[in-house]
């Protein structure tokens, strides 16, 4: 299916607006048919919703499934949690007929009935199956010299078996997607260690879970990058917020810009810093944005 | 209790005899290396049916990353067997109220993180509309939401006890 809805999800819509911005100006410049999806709720969120109650989760993912089903079209998502918690929901209630009709007769209160129809896609793996990184780059009009260090996210890959997106300790298409745009993709020690926000654990267990953003953005740090580029808004929460809160506890002074897949692609097919709201992150790197405004103005 | 632990971790495909303990789970776990959460000292309570591990807070350190699980040489689902073991806590009353917090937001505004004035300004600087078009801005749609959380019982589930 070629026609997509964009799913918002929460954090992007309601904390990190610029990545909406950013999502809907490169599909556009990309010629991708992707509507909105009125009406969508939470995911609901994995970490919460998975670990309470799996009949709740499932009406709940069902619904928003059904909302795109109505308008048949596949779901694009931008968050790693969206995409897990839908895609997953997607698989067992295609797969499993008794669940699919607890799951039904729970919808029929709403006059709802999932179908199984459509799939669940996330922009990045859509944008590298569906374009490729080579294709994608006929489309660069400003290619960025920046030093990125990618952090994909848990959910994006894993778990494997059910992602089907290759082996999870060392993958390479996302760097390809990345250095698609000019950037250089920058090895670090942990890369694919997880950011410590999911699993109910940012909001549950605070300072474990900043103990274990500590960790990754030391990482980061030793490897000398511009900036950290993720395709999840949890993720990139932790990161942007988080690292004033690893500052206020560890007494450290990280300012590591962080940008979201959508934002650097933005930026590499010629949208301004302002409206891809790169400015809008709580950590204010005067450095880093000087650097793309002039990276976007061509005077670099 | 301790029947259902059994039956609930089998049908998550956890067979109980086939984790033997080799540590590569809690080695590999981004959170133990810094928590109390020792994924394999989990699976072995979980195998003998000690149902005190529901009311073990180290189950709640686990970001979901399923590091564990794709390393396990056993190709035990350990992930979502700890997913499971946590619906099963949830059913006895093990709840964080951070987590219940998060429940009832849903539950009053269909969003897990609700919109704000912050961010409407923020929305409107870019030329966004300030609502998003989510369940925030159509009334039926919360109330679809609202109806099938009750249809679940999942407000009585994360109501205060």
């Amino acid at each position: 299916m070629e026609k997509l809805s964009l799913f918002l999800g929460c954090i992007v819509p309601n904390r990190y607006p610029g990545i909406e911005n950013a999502t809907k100006l490169c599909l556009q410049k990309l010629n991708i048919d992707a509507s909105d999806l009125p009406g969508a709720s939470c995911c609901p969120a994995p970490g919460v919703f998975k670990s309470f109650d799996k009949a709740a989760w499932l009406a709940l993912a069902s619904r928003n499934i059904v909302l795109s089903e109505r308008l048949e079209r596949d779901i694009l998502t931008i968050c790693n949690g969206c995409y897990g918690s839908l895609a997953d929901a997607n698989l067992e209630l295609k797969k499993d007929p008794e669940l699919r009709a607890c799951t039904n007769m729970c919808l029929k209160e709403v006059g709802m009935e999932f179908r199984g129809t459509v799939e669940i896609r996330h922009i990045v793996e859509f944008l590298y199956k569906e374009l490729g990184p080579e294709k994608l780059g006929e489309y660069i009009t400003t290619p960025l010299d920046l030093k990125v260090a990618l952090h994909y996210g848990c959910h994006l890959i894993k778990p494997s078996r059910d992602r089907k997106l290759g082996e999870t300790e060392d993958p390479v298409f996302f760097d390809e997607l990345v250095e698609a745009t000019g950037a250089k993709s920058i090895d670090y020690t942990d890369k694919m260690m997880c950011c410590g926000a999911g699993g109910g654990v940012r909001s549950g267990h605070a300072p474990e879970s900043l103990e274990m953003l500590e960790r990754k953005l030391a990482c980061i740090r030793q490897a000398g990058v511009d900036c950290i580029v993720n395709a999840c808004p949890f993720c990139h929460l932790q990161f942007d917020r988080g690292q004033l809160s690893v500052n206020e506890r560890f007494g450290t002074d990280y300012a590591i810009p962080i940008l979201h897949y959508s934002q650097l692609l933005g930026l590499a097919l010629g949208f301004s810093p302002y409206e891809l709201g790169i400015e809008q992150n709580a950590i204010q790197n005067i450095e880093f944005l000087a650097r793309i405004y002039e990276i976007s103005a061509g005077l670099r | 209790m301790s029947e259902e632990l059994l039956r609930v971790l089998k049908a998550a495909g956890l067979d109980v005899l086939s984790c033997m303990q080799c540590g590569t789970c809690t080695g590999s776990c981004p959170s133990g290396r810094n928590t109390g959460l020792n994924t394999r000292r989990i699976l072995r309570e979980a195998r003998k049916n000690r149902v005190t591990v529901l009311s073990d807070d180290a189950l709640w350190l686990c970001t979901t990353c399923y590091t564990c699980q794709e390393r396990c040489p056993r190709d035990i689902p350990i992930t979502d067997a700890l997913l499971e073991l946590r619906r099963l806590a949830i059913k006895e009353g093990f709840m964080l109220p951070e987590h219940r917090k998060i429940s009832e937001m849903v539950v009053e505004c269909g969003h897990a993180v609700p919109l704000d004035e912050e961010t409407k300004q923020k929305r409107e600087e870019l030329g966004l509309d300030p609502i998003p078009e989510t369940v925030q801005k159509y009334p039926e749609a919360l109330q679809e939401v609202r109806s099938l959380l009750k249809a679940c019982k999942f407000d009585e589930l994360v109501a205060e006890k």
